[in-house]
């Protein structure tokens, strides 16, 4: 037996998840209050007793841990044009786990310095021009960045030919600098960056969100929760060596706060005489929509969706639903508890699912010119995609996970939309998905079947 | 010396690849940084692609008649921009008919395009304008 702990320090809980490697089993799960304004110890001690209950205790030879506490990983990001480089920079930071509070786009002004220093990001993202291309802009940046003082450190992962110039302008500064994220234009090369941003995670924000208590426990791999989620997803979809993955797949999270969509797939239109238009999409790919959540954005699923739509979908009337609503959004720990509040949380989630999705989704376009029709191609085809992972509180509780899983799929009302045409669901009812995606790290085949066996196990066929 | 970079694609919601794919092929062989946008491109596209790259031109080809209607406005895009006097070239079936060369030559230089090619044009006249254009020996 090699006992394995796994602890997420989350935002308002610490979930700890014991396994054995050995085995590949999962041996218990269980969570508790995170406390990392005060010691983070408190939560971790009393999530690890909560588990002992039922597992008795156990000797561990190794602990992982991935946070998401105190804000999670802050970043702002800059870049030159708002559907090229920025956009590149948005989608390094998404990818690497960070919750990304403003990405900036052309030359920063004044009002822009003020919000940042207000801001006080853990990592900065600075880049702008392909390499060989425009330096003007990002060296501006720079000298605003070199203005605005305070210690977060800033990434530059800008035109090549410009970074070394930033960094003599932010003397003094920490400073990184890595690979372009836009080497060539259009071409997306946010791995370098990504790398770069998680060992600054690890060096110096851990340590700064009071997380270095717990770490004398930890063996290794800090990671942003996000962070671990992508692992777990892509070694779901691939597998490992001696298994194979159950193939591309997309997994969505509903917070509280905001809601998150992964895919696990290349996106390459059915017809390979179909165009494709902007940016190449990575892989693995992570959006996070901040206006929609249960509770805290509450008030972007309804402005998104619309309120009528809300109170159809849950059987209410326009006025107890805007009642309902105005309580929820006051009351963010409110659970429900009454035939109504059910509805009405399922009715959210749904629309939650749909907005989500959709944004994440790539679209296809018919135009027709003197040659007849052509199709051309923005973002992801998910089309094709049977498989979607449900995880996040506020789904993998409520009882009709599988209705509301299905507003991920292709939706008649919106044709252009690429979402998947029909899949399986599984629901990560344990909530193991982050867990299981720090083990995979240093114990992938582990990692792999006991996934199978949690989730790929509650198939609810469609 | 410094290698020039030229944005080039075919505008609007044309889809003629073949001349696009020679134009890159000569350009390159010429000894410019090509970015090729390929085709169905908006005017949009062109600017930001110059934008990021830093570019010194952009060649906007169209063939389907729409040329016209599809770069109007594009010179006061990029000024907008902030490419100030980028160079500006169009060529190809830039218009519908058979109309005198000098007057569309006219109307698209009004247009603020610096140089406008009839169809059949071989890219050697580009390479030529462009090293005049750009200054290069």
């Amino acid at each position: 037996m090699n006992p394995v702990l796994l602890i997420d320090f989350g935002s308002t809980y610490t979930k700890v998840t014991a396994v054995d490697t050995d085995e590949a089993k999962l041996l218990g799960t269980a969570s508790s209050y995170t406390t990392v304004q005060t010691d983070i110890n408190n939560g971790l001690n009393s999530a690890i007793a909560k588990l002992e209950m039922m597992t008795g205790h156990i000797e561990y030879r190794e602990r992982y841990a991935a946070s998401s506490a105190a804000g999670g990983l802050r970043m702002l990001a800059s870049g030159l044009v708002p559907e090229l480089t920025a956009e590149a920079a948005k989608c390094a930071s998404l990818g690497a786990g960070a919750k990304v509070l403003k990405t900036y786009a052309f030359e920063l002004n004044e009002d822009d310095a003020n919000e940042i220093r207000k801001i006080d990001p853990d990592i900065f993202l600075l880049v702008g021009g392909t390499d060989g291309g425009n330096s003007k802009c990002i060296l501006h940046n720079a000298k605003v960045l070199a203005e605005i003082g305070g210690d977060f450190p800033i990434v530059i992962a800008g035109n090549r030919n410009a970074v070394r110039e930033c960094e003599r302008i932010l003397a003094g500064r920490e400073v990184h600098i890595c690979e372009n994220v836009m080497p060539k234009f259009g071409v997306l090369n946010i791995a370098p960056a990504q790398q770069v941003i998680r060992e600054v995670f690890l060096k110096k924000i851990v340590r700064a969100k009071g997380l270095t208590e717990a770490s004398e426990l930890i063996s290794g791999i800090m990671m942003p929760t996000p962070s671990a989620v992508m692992a777990a997803m892509k070694l779901l979809a691939e597998g490992t060596e001696k298994q194979s993955g159950i193939g591309e797949l997309i997994a969505v999270d509903v917070g509280g706060a905001t809601t998150d969509i992964y895919s696990v797939s290349d996106g390459m239109p059915d017809d390979p005489r179909t165009m494709m238009k902007g940016l190449p999409e990575p892989y693995i790919k992570r959006t996070v929509e901040g206006d929609i959540g249960m509770r805290y954005s509450i008030r972007g699923i309804v402005d998104s969706a619309g309120i009528k739509t809300i109170a159809e979908l849950a059987g209410l009337t326009v006025e107890r639903t805007e009642e309902l609503i105005e309580r929820f959004a006051e009351h963010t720990d409110l659970l429900p508890d009454s035939d109504e509040t059910k509805a009405l949380d399922e009715a959210l989630a749904c629309m939650a699912v749909r907005i989500a999705v959709t944004r994440h989704a790539g679209r296809i376009e018919e135009t027709y010119n003197m040659c007849g029709t052509a199709y051309v191609q923005t973002g992801k085809n998910l089309m094709n995609i049977d498989r979607i992972v449900i995880t996040g509180g506020s789904l993998i509780h409520t009882e009709h996970t599988e209705h509301i899983a299905s507003f991920a799929l292709y939706d008649e009302k919106d044709p252009t939309s690429l979402k998947p045409k029909k899949a399986s669901v599984l629901v990560d009812r344990k909530y193991i998905i982050a867990a299981m995606g720090l083990l995979s790290e240093h114990y992938p085949e582990a990692a792999f079947t006991i996934m199978k066996e949690e989730l790929v196990n509650n198939v609810i066929a469609k | 010396m410094e290698k020039k970079t030229l944005v080039i694609g075919v505008i609007g919601a044309d889809v003629h690849a073949v001349g696009n794919q020679i134009l890159y092929h000569a350009f390159t062989d010429a000894g410019f940084n090509v970015i090729n946008l390929g085709v169905m491109v908006s005017q949009e596209e062109f600017i930001s692609a110059a934008i990021e790259t830093n570019a010194d031109a952009i060649l906007v080809s169209s063939l389907y008649g729409q040329g016209e209607l599809d770069c109007r406005g594009m010179r006061e895009k990029c000024d907008e921009a902030g490419l100030d006097n980028i160079l500006l070239y169009v060529g190809g079936n830039i218009v519908i008919g058979k109309q005198p060369f000098e007057e569309v030559e006219q109307r698209f230089k009004a247009m603020g395009f610096d140089r406008s090619f009839p169809p059949g044009t071989p890219p050697e006249v580009d390479i030529e304008c462009l090293k005049e254009d750009l200054h290069i020996q």
